[in-house]
Parts: structure tokens; sequence; C-alpha cells
């Protein structure tokens, strides 16, 4: 649809923040009608928080009782599982159990299992080590107890997003990458705003600028509601061979600061252990140390001994925008139709949908009306997980280009013809896994720097 | 389109090792012999080695890998070996059936024999848990050789060498013929791990190198703008540079056997093996760098011709497991490959392959039970080749060990 509106950058709403919160808010005010601009300044969305997490869909089960974080989970919760199928979206059912290593922590379980029932959590159950070991034979003996949350999965942290934005682009967003916001004005109901590549107008701000919510909201509104505290999560990735030592979410008892180290599978294929928790004021460079990771190892080694054989394929590290407090960090300005979605911590993977809802039903109220679209286009992207088909499977795929992760070169071509295409490497690895398996690019890096070339910035090659 | 084959003797891996043990089949007079490859040629590393010098023992004379590559396919084409090139073996079974992608669906080839010869490669920066950021431009020797001489791209235009192995002189050579500057080799130990013709070479170039020092982080966002550099107590040091190359630390690329049935050894990385390079299932055999890591072409070569020999006579036989003797090995060797002898140790064996972790000078003491078989002066280093013919371990009846004192 040709709307000359679009074409002078005059929007209904504008979102800011490519991470998963704004791209799950550009999906759902876009399908409820809304002309939607999404603006992200960097070269491909999930550019912050986002591109580095555990990759669980919670059922909230451990979240504050009452709390908007709660409902958001719960509600993001039940719309993954009610899309996934039209999106293509993969899902690992593995269940999660929260185990007891010590007398102390097994005194915990009662009342994090009470917790979880108030949270409607209702199968969440206690069981014994014999249990335990039944179901998960090669983890440590020492385990005493656990909590089971049958509910807790693992899903693909990477194609969820590109999910919600390729839909809204569908269905008539724009998406305006490498485009920062740096201030603007609100006058005669609409806001103009300042970015790196010229104006942007807009009835209403969704702020889902993540890491830099704070400083976005004291450069639209002069002042700032909560101050972003970075929490880094450091994780390693072992080799696809350890997916059979493990099935089920390990989750350790919480402490008062982190839900502490996990123990997962991938959607991948891998197993994953991180994250640990630590804070820093730096909110771009998320760097891995070595004596954090090989404790980390271990940390993996004791839950599951025979990880000690397993090859590590990948370490990554990512920051938790995490506020002053604990709580989401909302603001809602009515006077200058602006809202906030911030401090979105540690669950905004599982949450964004449900935040996107709330959003929505925040813009009704401060006067968005819109009529909700009647056969919104349903855009599913390629599900790249263990458990799919994958396209090396398939006939006239060209050739195999990762062979750790058997990806092809149909399937990397593919990637760059896609309404939302991927702007630096790091996209292109997360739509395609690419260079991602246990050689990290010593057989394939190059044949994928011929086929990204002109694709990417900065580019794989630095001259040809 | 799935379609299904039946042959004599397939090949997993078409580079010196692989090519070698075909050629030998052929030339034994086996029938049909496959080599399955999955790049779009044949020929293996030395195929992205541009520089100097393959084939002299070959082929009388030295070559670039390029052309040696090239040469050794030629004499298997005329040898009578047929090769599947973009075929890509990802699933290893029980009798020789092997599951097999291409571009055009899958195939199944079940073999009576089945040779796996998939090489080694340099680890990564992941398996080394360097700290820092996560820029590009890190790479290994191996996709370096590839951006320069399979894709023309360069990656990097001054980057930190870290190794000293032998593929670290082959890398500098490589930046060097590509106007790339190395800006500095960071060296672990207080000397190259290699034997250095040119222990000086670097510094002739006007490469410094700093030795007894680590790579502390890398930094940089989008691309690598630095490294920092411990160095043993004394205050580290920042060297600007747009790449890191991570060279050596060989790991055989045996993640097909990990997922497979076939028993990997932890010491070497690679399938456990007897002395005829038999792996744990009987139609099996493993050859070329896949066994430990790195040798040179040439050598993978012989010992892909001399297991295509021993292959070629056990077509005869029904494949079967005897009763073996395991091999262990002190903590300060690395591996040793075979890790287990069947009887009947015959002339035709080879040798059993050491590699030690750190430097050594001692005793190098081989026992069989209460049994002294061997005991010999040894003065290494980590990444020498240290031989034991198989005619000193003769007559072990008990599991062997072998240790340095
Ligand atoms: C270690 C770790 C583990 C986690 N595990 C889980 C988990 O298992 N399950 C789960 O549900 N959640 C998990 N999370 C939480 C989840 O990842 C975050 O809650 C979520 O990514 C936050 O997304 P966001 O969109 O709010 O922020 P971001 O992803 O940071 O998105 C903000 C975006 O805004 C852009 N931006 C900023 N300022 C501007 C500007 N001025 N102009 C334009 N663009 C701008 C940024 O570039 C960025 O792309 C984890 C998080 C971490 C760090
Ligand atoms: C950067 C570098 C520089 C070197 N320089 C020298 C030198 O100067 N001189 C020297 O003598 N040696 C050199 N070497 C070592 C030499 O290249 C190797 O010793 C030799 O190539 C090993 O032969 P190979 O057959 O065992 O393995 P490779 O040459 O690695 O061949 C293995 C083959 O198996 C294929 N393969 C792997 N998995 C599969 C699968 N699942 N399905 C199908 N095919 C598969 C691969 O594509 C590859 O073609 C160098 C090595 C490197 C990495």
């Amino acid at each position: 649809m040709a709307d000359p509106a679009a074409k002078c950058n005059s929007y209904d709403v504008a979102v800011i923040g490519g991470g998963v919160v704004g791209c799950a808010v550009a999906r759902r005010l876009t399908l409820d009608g809304a002309r939607v601009v999404l603006v992200e300044k960097g070269g491909d969305i999930l550019s912050g928080a986002s591109k580095a997490n555990s990759a669980l869909l919670h059922t909230g089960f451990d979240a504050p009782r009452g709390s908007l974080e709660l409902a958001c989970m719960q509600q993001g919760y039940a719309e993954y599982l009610a899309i996934r199928a039209e999106l293509n979206l993969p899902l690992l059912e593995t269940g999660g159990m929260v185990i007891a290593w010590t007398q102390e922590q097994q005194a915990k379980l009662p009342s994090i299992l009470a917790q979880a029932h108030v949270n409607g959590v209702a199968d969440a159950r206690l069981i014994d080590a014999d249990a335990i070991h039944a179901r998960e034979p090669a983890l440590d003996r020492r385990a005493l107890s656990a909590v089971l949350v049958p509910g807790e999965h693992v899903i693909d942290p990477w194609s969820a997003p590109l999910a919600y934005l390729t839909q809204a682009v569908a269905n008539g967003a724009d998406f305006r990458r490498r485009t920062e916001v740096i201030g603007g004005r609100f006058a005669n109901g609409a806001w103009s705003l300042d970015t790196t590549t010229g104006p942007i107008a807009a009835r209403y701000v969704v702020n889902c600028a993540g890491l830099f919510g704070d400083r976005l909201e004291a450069a639209l509104l002069g002042d700032a509601s909560f101050t972003i505290k970075p929490r880094k999560g450091q994780f390693l990735v072992f080799d696809k061979m350890a997916a059979r030592m493990l099935r089920t979410i390990i989750l350790p008892v919480p402490t008062e600061r982190t839900k502490g180290v996990v123990l997962a599978r991938t959607a991948f294929g891998n197993v994953l252990v991180g994250p640990t928790a630590e804070e820093q004021d730096d909110r771009e460079h998320a760097t891995v140390e070595q004596d954090t990771l090989e404790g980390l190892r271990q940390a993996a080694i004791a839950m599951v001994p025979a990880l000690a054989d397993v090859q590590v394929n990948a370490v990554y590290a990512g920051l938790r925008p995490a506020s002053e407090q604990k709580h989401y960090r909302t603001r809602r300005d009515d006077e200058r139709n602006f809202l906030s979605l911030g401090g979105i911590r540690s669950t905004g993977l599982t949450a964004a949908l449900g935040l996107a809802q709330y959003a929505r039903g925040q813009l009704a109220q401060m006067g968005l009306d819109a009529v909700p679209l009647a056969a919104p286009a349903i855009t599913p992207v390629p599900n790249i997980s263990e458990m799919a088909p994958r396209d090396w499977q398939a006939d006239g795929h060209g050739a195999m280009v990762c062979h750790c992760e058997l990806v092809t070169e149909r399937e990397i071509v593919a990637a760059f013809a896609t309404p939302v295409p991927p702007g630096e490497l790091g996209g292109l690895k997360r739509r395609t896994r690419a260079c991602m398996g246990r050689c990290q690019g010593f057989y394939c890096s190059a044949q994928v720097a011929r086929l990204s070339e002109g694709h990417l910035t900065p580019a794989m090659a630095v001259a040809s | 389109m799935s379609t299904a084959r039946h042959v004599d003797v397939a090949i997993v891996g078409g580079g010196p090792a692989g090519l070698g043990a075909a050629m030998a089949l052929r030339r034994a007079g086996i029938e049909s012999v496959v080599v399955i490859e999955r790049e779009a040629e044949a020929g293996g590393v030395p195929r992205h080695c541009g520089h100097p010098a393959f084939g002299v023992r070959e082929f009388g004379r030295p070559m670039s890998g390029p052309r040696y590559a090239r040469a050794l396919v030629g004499k298997a084409r005329a040898a009578g070996v047929e090769i599947l090139t973009r075929h890509s073996v990802v699933a290893l079974e029980p009798e020789g059936r092997l599951l097999i992608a291409n571009p055009d669906g899958a195939l199944t080839v079940t073999a009576r024999r089945v040779i796996l010869a998939t090489g080694a490669r340099e680890s990564t920066r992941a398996a080394r848990l360097v700290s820092g950021d996560r820029p590009l431009g890190v790479v290994n020797t191996g996709a370096l050789q590839a951006y320069l001489y399979l894709q023309g791209l360069t990656p990097f235009r001054r980057p930190v060498i870290v190794g000293t192995e032998l593929v670290s002189l082959s890398a500098i050579w490589t930046c060097l013929a590509h106007g790339i500057r190395p800006q500095a080799v960071i060296a672990e130990g207080d000397r190259a791990v290699a034997r250095w013709p040119m222990g000086l070479f670097p510094h002739l170039l006007g490469i410094p190198v700093h030795y007894n020092t680590q790579v502390e982080a890398i930094t940089g966002t989008g691309r690598v703008d630095g490294v920092r550099v411990s160095r043993n107590g004394r205050p580290s040091i920042e060297i600007a540079c747009d790449g890191v190359l991570l060279t050596g630390h060989f790991v055989p690329e045996a993640s097909l056997m990990r997922s497979a049935h076939i028993a990997v050894d932890r010491n070497s990385g690679g399938p456990a093996v007897d002395q005829f390079h038999r792996c744990s299932d009987p139609s099996y055999f493993a050859t070329g760098n896949l066994l430990r890591g790195i040798e040179t072409a040439g050598w993978c070569h012989r010992e892909g011709l001399a297991l295509g020999r021993r292959v070629a006579a056990d077509l005869s036989a029904t494949p079967a497991l005897a009763a073996t003797i395991p091999i262990t090995v002190a903590p300060q060797l690395k591996y040793a490959v075979p890790q287990r002898l069947a009887p009947g140790i015959s002339g035709n064996a080879p040798a059993l392959q050491l590699r030690l972790s750190e430097p050594f000078s001692g005793e190098l003491v081989v026992t069989s039970g209460s049994r002294e078989l061997l005991r010999r002066p040894l003065r290494s280093r980590p990444e020498r080749r240290i031989l034991v013919p198989l005619s000193n371990l003769s007559g072990a009846d008990d599991p062997i060990t072998i240790r340095l004192q």
C-alpha cells in the first residue's frame, strides 16, 4: 500500500529501538491498524540486549506476584504458543527443574513451589532425587530434589523478534536501521524526532531503547524516570554432541540478585551454560573473560560431568538493561503522547509479546484509535532449529557452505533477499547459523565473505 | 531424490591422506573406490596453501599447495578413483553406511570398508576462551588462506599473529605475499614451538616477536582495533591491529565420529585406532591428520597410501575386532597413536606416534604389565614428532604404559 503519509515520514507511532520488545510492539500496533515506524540505531535488529540471552521461554513461576512483569510474561508466553505455528517459530519443550544441590537450597524449594502455584503455574511440583535422575541420567548424583516446572521451554531468541518485525513490515510498517534518535519536540499533538538520518514525525512515541531507555527518555522529555545499570551475563556454548546429555533446563535456586547460572539445551542442539551477573557502567561492550568462562565451564561440568569431554563452540556475553529497581520501568506521559517500556531486565524475550499488548492498551487509553487489519499478511520465517527439516535435506540447495551447522548457499542468499535482511555479520549468523558451529568459520568464512559482499557493514573482507 | 549405492571402499575426505588411500586401493585391484568430498574440489587443505613447498617426495620437485592438490587429484583419477565432490557425509552408521547430503538431495553409500580422512583444523577463539570483545577479524590461518587464495578477499591488513608452530610460518609468508603487514607475533613460550629455520626470520622482516606472552584481551567494536598482551608479570602492552590471526593448536575434525558409534580418544581428539588404524567399529579405518592433529601433507599422503594397501588386504577377511591391548600415556604426553594394539604386530604397521604436551628431557619408558619393553633417552618439545617402532612393542601381553622419567 503506497501511503503518501509514509513517504513524508509521518506516522501514528514511532517505536524507538529494534530489540525484541520494539519488534513485538511494532508488530502489535501494525496488526492493530496503526502506521508504525521502527527506528534502530544499529545495523540490524537485536543490536542491544536482545542479541545475547539464555533463550528460555519462561512460565513466570518465579516472577514477582501481581507484577506487570508476570502479567506480560504470561501473556507473551501464551501468544508465542498461539502464533508460533503460523510464523514458523520453534519450541523445544524441555521443562525446567530448579535443583537443590545443598540442604540449604532444599529448604527454599517449598516457597518456590508455593510462589509458582500462586503465579498460576499449577503443574509445578516437587520431585525427589530418583525422579530427577530418571529424567536426567547424565546429571551429577548430588542433586537432592527439585521443583519441576514442565512449562519452561527453549526457543530461538533471534527468529522470534525477526518474525515479529517481518510481519510488521509485511503489513505496512517501516523499518529504519542505522538511524539514531537524538532528540525531538512534541507540539500540536505530534512528535518531531531528530535522527541521524533526518526527521521523523509521529503522533506517539514508544521508547523501547533497552540499554539506552533512560537516555532516550531524557533526550525527549528532559528528564529520565529511571537509570539503567547494565548487568553483564557471560555464556559458554558446548558442541552439539552435548545435547544428548541433557533434556531439561537446569535452573539454580535463585538468590536475591540473580536467577543464577542455567544449564540448558539450545534450539540448535547445543547446550549452553550461563549467565553470570556482573554490574558495569559500560553500555556498549559486553566482553568475555577467560577466568569467568572457565568458571562457567567448571560449573557446567559439576552439573553434568560428561561435559568435560565436549568442545566449547562459542562464548558470548549480553547486557541486561537492568535499572536501580527490580521491576519493569514504564512511564506514560499523556500530555506528550509518550510511553516508555524500560528496564526490561531479564525476561524480555518471554514478555515481549505481552509488553506489546500492554503498550497497545496504554496507547488506546491515550487516544490512539486504529482499526485492526482485517486480513493481515502472515509471514513465516525460516525455522533453522534442530527440530525442523533443513534446507540441506531438500533438492537444489546449491551447495553446503557451512559444514558444521549445515547451512546452504541458498539459505544465505535468501537471507539477504528478505524484507528485514541482515546488515552485519552477527545478523547473518543469527538468521542462518553460518560460522556459528564448532569450527567458527575455519572452513566456510571465506565463502560466506564472498556471498555477503555488498550486504554487511562492516564487511567481512577489507579488500578484494 | 534419495538414492543408495554399494561400494567396496568409501573414503570420507579427499585431502592428501584420503586420496592416497584411494589410489593405493585401486592399484591393489579393488574395483569400486569412492572418495566423498564436501568441497567443490578435492585436494584438502593444500588447495589453499599458496605457499611452498609441497610434493618434494611425491613428485620430485617443490610445488605450491594448489598445484600439489591438483596433481594428487589427477593421479587418483588416473588410478580409477571415483571422486564425488560437494558431497558431505553427515552421519556414520554401523555396517559401513554413510548418510550423505549433496546439492541434488540425499544419498546413502554402503561400503564394505570406510576410511575416514577428514583432516584437522586449528582451534577457535571460543575453544581457547580468549577474553575481550568479539569483533570481526579474528581468524585462523586456514580461513585466511581461503580468503586470499580461494576467494581473492583480504580479511585484514595489520594483524597480530598468535602462535609459533610451523603453520605460523605459513601465516607470515601468506601475509607478506599479499601485502598484509603483521604487527607482532605472540609466542607463549620462551622460544618458537616449531624449529624455525628462521628462528630469526620474523625479526629480520621487522616483525617483533614477543616471547613468554599471551593474548589478554581482544578489543574493538565492529572490527578488531587492538590486542592487549600480558607478559608474565611485567605490565601488559597494547598492540594496535585490525585483525588477530590465531595459528595452530590443531584439533582433528572428528565431529562425525563423536556423534556416531565410533570411539574417540580424548587425548588425540581423533578416533581411537589400533596399529592398523582400525577404529572401534571394525569396518571403519582412519588416516591422515584426523588421527592426531597436524603432520605435513606428505606424511599424511604416505599414511593414506599405506592404509590403502592394508585395507585392500583386509577386504578378503570378515571385519572383526580382536582383543586388544590398551596403551596409556603419562600426563606430559599429549597423546599416543595408536591407542591400542591388536594381535599380530607386523612389519607393515606404522610406528607408534607420540607428542609432548610440555618440553621434556629424560627417559622414555614403555612397560607392559611388569615388563619393561623399551627405555631410551628423550629430549624434545611439544609439537615435535616422536616415533616408537612397533617392533619395540612386540611380545606385549598386558596393558602398555608409556612414561617419562
Ligand atoms: C544474559 C541475559 C540472559 C537473558 N535470558 C533471558 C531468557 O532466558 N528469557 C527471557 O525471556 N529473557 C532473557 N533475557 C532478557 C532479554 O534478553 C531482555 O529483557 C530483552 O532483550 C530486552 O529487550 P529490549 O528490546 O528492551 O532492549 P534491547 O534489546 O537493548 O533493544 C533496544 C534497542 O534500541 C536501540 N536503541 C537504543 N537507543 C536508541 C536510539 N536513541 N535510537 C535508535 N535506537 C536506539 C538499541 O540499539 C537496541 O537495539 C536475558 C538477558 C540477558 C542479558
Ligand atoms: C594453513 C595451513 C598451512 C599448511 N602448510 C603446510 C605446508 O606448508 N606443508 C605441509 O606439508 N603441510 C602443510 N599443512 C598441513 C597439510 O595441509 C595437512 O597435513 C594435510 O592437508 C592433511 O591431509 P588430510 O588428508 O589428512 O586432511 P585435509 O587436507 O584436511 O583433508 C580433509 C578433507 O576432508 C574433507 N571432509 C571433511 N569432513 C568431510 C565430510 N563430513 N564429508 C566429506 N568430506 C569431508 C575436507 O573438505 C577436506 O578436503 C598446512 C595446513 C594448514 C591448515
